[in-house]
C-alpha cells in the first residue's frame, strides 16, 4: 500500500555562521545579518519521506509557518521532489511560541490526508524540539521522537529505531504516526537539476503580488490585484503554483495564535560575554609551566 | 492549563527507567529545593513505574519534602501517551506553580506532550532557574516571584531568560549536568504520597521490540579535571598528547564537536552544546579555539588553562592561565613538570 506524507519545515537564520554583526548592541539578533536556510534535521525529514514515497508510493506534501520569504525552502522542497508545497503565512502568526505555532500548524496539518507526519527533531535557532510532540498532541496522534532510522512499513503499521540517549530502541505502532527525525537518519539528497529547472518558477500568491507590484509600481490597486490573480491562475494551471494558507482559511481561533496565543514570553535577552574575573598569562617555558602547576596544587585545584 | 496558583508546590519530575533512578533529577533537586524556599511552598518529586521502590526515599533524602507515586504494571516501560497522561492527571490535581524535567531524550520527549495537553508554556534545556519579577512592556502591573528560565538561544550566542505569567504550571526542562548534584541527606524525613494511574490499553500505542543501551565510555559529569583537545591537535595520533596529560593528571580525556567530527576521538568524550556540559575544577584546553558552541559546555569549570597558538583565539577571553605556543611543546613540559612532581613528592613521603 502506499502512504501519504507531511513534512513539516522551517527555514531558520544559520546559527553556524553567526558572526559579530549578527548581533545588535543590545544583544537582540541582527536576522538580517544573516544567511537563511533550510533546517538542516527538516531536510532529514524530507528525505525519509521521498524515500517512503519512492518505495510504498503515496504523496510528500511539505508545510512551513513563516515570513513569505520561507516559500524559498517550499521551493528547493520541490526540486528535491515534493509533490505539492504549502506556505502558512499571516500576520497574525507572528511572536507564536512553540504551543501557538504547534497549534498553527495542527490546522494547516489537519487539512490534508496524511499517513504519516514527519519534523526535524529541532530547529537550529531555537533547539526546543518542542513542536513535534506538541503538534502530536494537538493532531491527538501518536508520536515517535529522535527516530534514526525506518525499519518497516506494512500495511498500517511501522516499526522505527529511536535514540534513547544511551543507547536505542526498536518500536512499532499503528499509522498514523507523528515521528521526528534526528541528523543520523540519512544522508539528504541534493536537488535534481530538472525539477530546479521546472520548479524554480513556483510561486506562492503573496510573492506573486510583490512581483506584480516591481513589475508596475505604478498600476492602482485593483489593476495589481488583476494582474495577480491571472498570473496565479497560470501558475496553478502550469502546476507551479505553492499554496499559501492563513488563519481565515485555517479556521484558527486568534486566542491561541501568535503573541496572544503564547504563554512564553520573553523577559529579557542578553549578548553572552564569558570572561574570567583574573586571568594570567603563562610563557610557554619549562620553568613558567612548572610555576602554574604548582599554584593549582597549592590551593588544591589538582591532586 | 491551570490558574496562576502561588500556593502550588514545585515538581521535579523523576525520571526512572527499569527502576533506575536517572542522575539529572537529584541534579535538579538543589536548585528546586531552593526555588521552593524562596516561595514559601513545598518541594515535591512526582515518580511513576512498575515498581518504584526505595526511589522515593533517596528523592526524600535529596531534597523533596513530597513524593508523588504512581505505580501500576503499565507504567513498566516509559511511552509517551501513558506517561504524559499520569502527569497531566496530577496536574490538574495539585496545581503546582513550577515542573521541571531533565532534558533528557525522555523529558525533551514528555514534557512538550504535556505542555501542549494543559496548554501551559515550556522552556527547553535551561542552564538556569531563578525566582523574579516581571513588568510585560506597556502594562503597570508587575507579576511577583516568577519563574525566570534561563536558557541559551541561537546556537548558545544570546542568553534568553522566558517566563510564563498566566498560563501555569511554570515548565522547563534543564540540561543535563548544569546543576551539582546536592549531598544526600539520609536523616531528612518526607511524605510519600500514592497516587492512581487511570490507563487504559489505549494509552500504549507502542510496541517495544528491543532496546539496546550502552555505557558511556568516559563519564566527562564525574571528572574532576579534564583535559580536552579540539581541532588543533592535527590528527588522532597526536591526540595521544591529550591522553597522556589527561592520564598524569587522573582526568578525563575530553573533545570538541571539531575534533570528534575529524575522528580524533569517540562522541562520548564530547563536551559542549550537543555534547556534555561539564564542571570540573580544572579544564585543560588543547589546541580549542572556544567557539560558543563549546563554551557553552564549559565555562562553568572552575579553573580553564588554554593552550594555543593563535593569539586571537576566543578561548584566551575566558581562560584563567593562558599559554600562548605551540601545544607539541607546550603538553610535553606538563606532563613532564607533572610526572617530576610526583616523584619529588614521593620522595618528601618516603623521608
Amino acid at each position: 500500500m502506499s502512504y501519504n506524507c507531511v513534512v513539516l519545515v522551517k527555514q531558520v537564520p544559520d546559527t553556524k555562521r553567526i558572526t559579530g554583526k549578527a548581533m545588535n548592541d543590545d544583544g537582540t539578533v541582527n536576522r538580517a545579518a544573516l544567511p537563511a536556510i533550510f533546517n538542516p534535521e527538516d531536510l532529514n525529514a524530507l528525505e525519509l519521506a521521498l524515500q517512503i514515497k519512492e518505495q510504498y508510493g503515496g504523496t510528500v506534501t511539505v508545510v512551513t509557518m513563516g515570513l513569505p520569504a520561507a516559500a524559498e525552502i517550499l521551493r528547493e522542497s520541490l526540486y528535491r521532489g515534493a509533490d505539492r508545497a504549502v506556505l502558512v503565512t499571516d500576520r497574525r502568526c507572528a511572536a507564536s511560541d512553540t504551543l501557538a505555532t504547534s497549534y498553527i500548524l495542527s490546522g494547516a496539518v489537519n487539512k490534508l490526508d496524511y499517513d504519516i507526519v514527519l519534523c526535524g527533531r529541532q530547529a537550529i535557532d531555537g533547539d526546543t524540539a518542542q513542536v513535534g510532540p506538541q503538534l502530536a498532541e494537538k493532531l491527538e496522534i501518536t508520536q515517535i521522537s529522535y527516530v534514526e532510522e525506518l525499519l518497516e512499513l506494512k500495511d498500517k503499521t511501522i516499526s522505527v529505531q529511536r535514540n534513547i540517549g544511551n543507547g536505542w530502541q526498536k518500536v512499532r505502532t499503528k499509522l498514523p504516526v507523528l515521528l521526528t527525525i534526528t541528523g543520523d537518519a540519512n544522508e539528504p539528497r541534493v536537488w535534481a537539476a530538472r525539477k530546479s529547472m521546472k520548479y524554480k518558477n513556483a510561486l506562492a500568491p503573496i510573492e506573486v503580488a510583490q512581483k506584480v507590484k516591481v513589475r508596475d509600481p505604478d498600476a492602482d490597486k485593483d489593476t495589481l490585484k488583476q494582474l495577480t490573480d491571472s498570473e496565479v491562475k497560470l501558475l496553478e494551471d502550469k502546476g507551479l503554483l505553492i499554496d499559501q494558507w492563513d488563519l481565515d482559511f485555517l479556521g484558527s481561533d486568534l486566542s491561541w495564535c501568535g503573541r496572544n496565543g503564547s504563554p512564553t514570553k520573553v523577559h529579557r535577552i542578553q549578548s553572552v560575554v564569558l570572561a574570567a574575573k583574573e586571568s594570567k598569562d603563562v610563557e610557554p617555558t619549562a620553568e613558567a609551566i612548572d610555576d602554574m602547576l604548582h599554584e593549582l596544587i597549592v590551593d588544591k585545584t589538582i591532586a | 492549563m491551570i490558574e496562576v496558583n502561588r500556593k502550588g508546590e514545585v515538581w521535579v519530575f523523576a525520571e526512572q527507567h527499569y527502576g533506575k533512578l536517572e542522575d539529572t533529577p537529584l541534579e535538579l533537586m538543589s536548585k528546586a529545593r531552593h526555588l521552593a524556599d524562596i516561595l514559601g511552598v513545598k518541594l515535591a518529586a512526582v515518580i511513576l513505574g512498575a515498581k518504584v521502590g526505595d526511589i522515593p526515599k533517596k528523592l526524600i533524602q535529596y531534597g523533596a519534602d513530597k513524593v508523588y507515586s504512581v505505580e501500576n504494571p503499565m507504567l513498566e516501560h516509559y511511552q509517551t501517551n501513558s506517561y504524559a497522561k499520569v502527569v497531566c492527571d496530577l496536574i490538574e490535581k495539585h496545581q503546582p506553580q513550577i515542573m521541571v524535567y531533565g532534558a533528557t531524550v525522555t523529558g525533551r520527549d514528555l514534557a512538550p506532550r504535556i505542555a501542549s495537553f494543559v496548554k501551559a508554556g515550556l522552556t527547553a534545556d535551561c542552564t538556569d532557574l531563578q525566582i523574579g519579577d516581571h513588568k510585560p512592556a506597556g502594562s503597570d502591573e508587575i507579576h511577583k516571584n516568577l519563574l525566570f528560565q534561563v536558557r541559551p538561544a541561537f546556537g548558545g550566542n544570546i542568553i534568553a531568560t522566558i517566563i510564563n505569567y498566566d498560563r501555569w504550571p511554570q515548565m522547563a526542562t534543564v540540561r543535563e549536568g548544569v546543576m551539582p548534584m546536592p549531598e544526600p541527606d539520609v536523616n531528612r524525613k518526607g511524605e510519600v504520597i500514592k497516587e492512581q494511574a487511570q490507563l487504559s490499553q489505549t494509552d500504549l500505542p507502542l510496541e517495544i521490540l528491543e532496546e539496546h543501551k550502552r555505557e558511556k565510555k568516559v563519564d566527562l559529569k564525574a571528572a574532576r579535571v579534564i583535559v580536552a583537545g579540539g581541532a588543533g591537535v592535527g590528527s588522532k595520533d597526536n591526540f595521544k598528547l591529550v591522553w597522556d596529560l589527561a592520564n598524569v593528571l587522573g582526568a578525563a580525556p575530553g573533545a570538541t564537536r571539531a575534533a570528534v567530527d575529524l575522528g580524533f576521538i569517540d562522541h562520548d568524550h564530547q563536551v559542549g552544546q550537543t555534547g556534555t556540559t561539564v564542571r570540573p575544577s580544572l579544564y585543560v584546553a588543547v589546541g580549542i579555539s572556544g567557539a560558543i558552541q563549546h563554551q557553552a559546555g564549559m565555562s562553568e569549570s572552575q579553573k580553564i588553562i588554554a593552550i594555543n597558538n593563535d593569539p586571537e583565539a576566543p578561548i584566551f577571553q575566558f581562560a584563567h592561565y593562558k599559554i600562548l605556543g605551540d601545544l607539541n611543546e607546550v603538553v610535553p613540559m606538563m606532563i613532564k613538570a607533572l610526572k617530576e612532581k610526583t616523584i619529588k613528592e614521593e620522595v618528601v613521603t618516603a623521608k
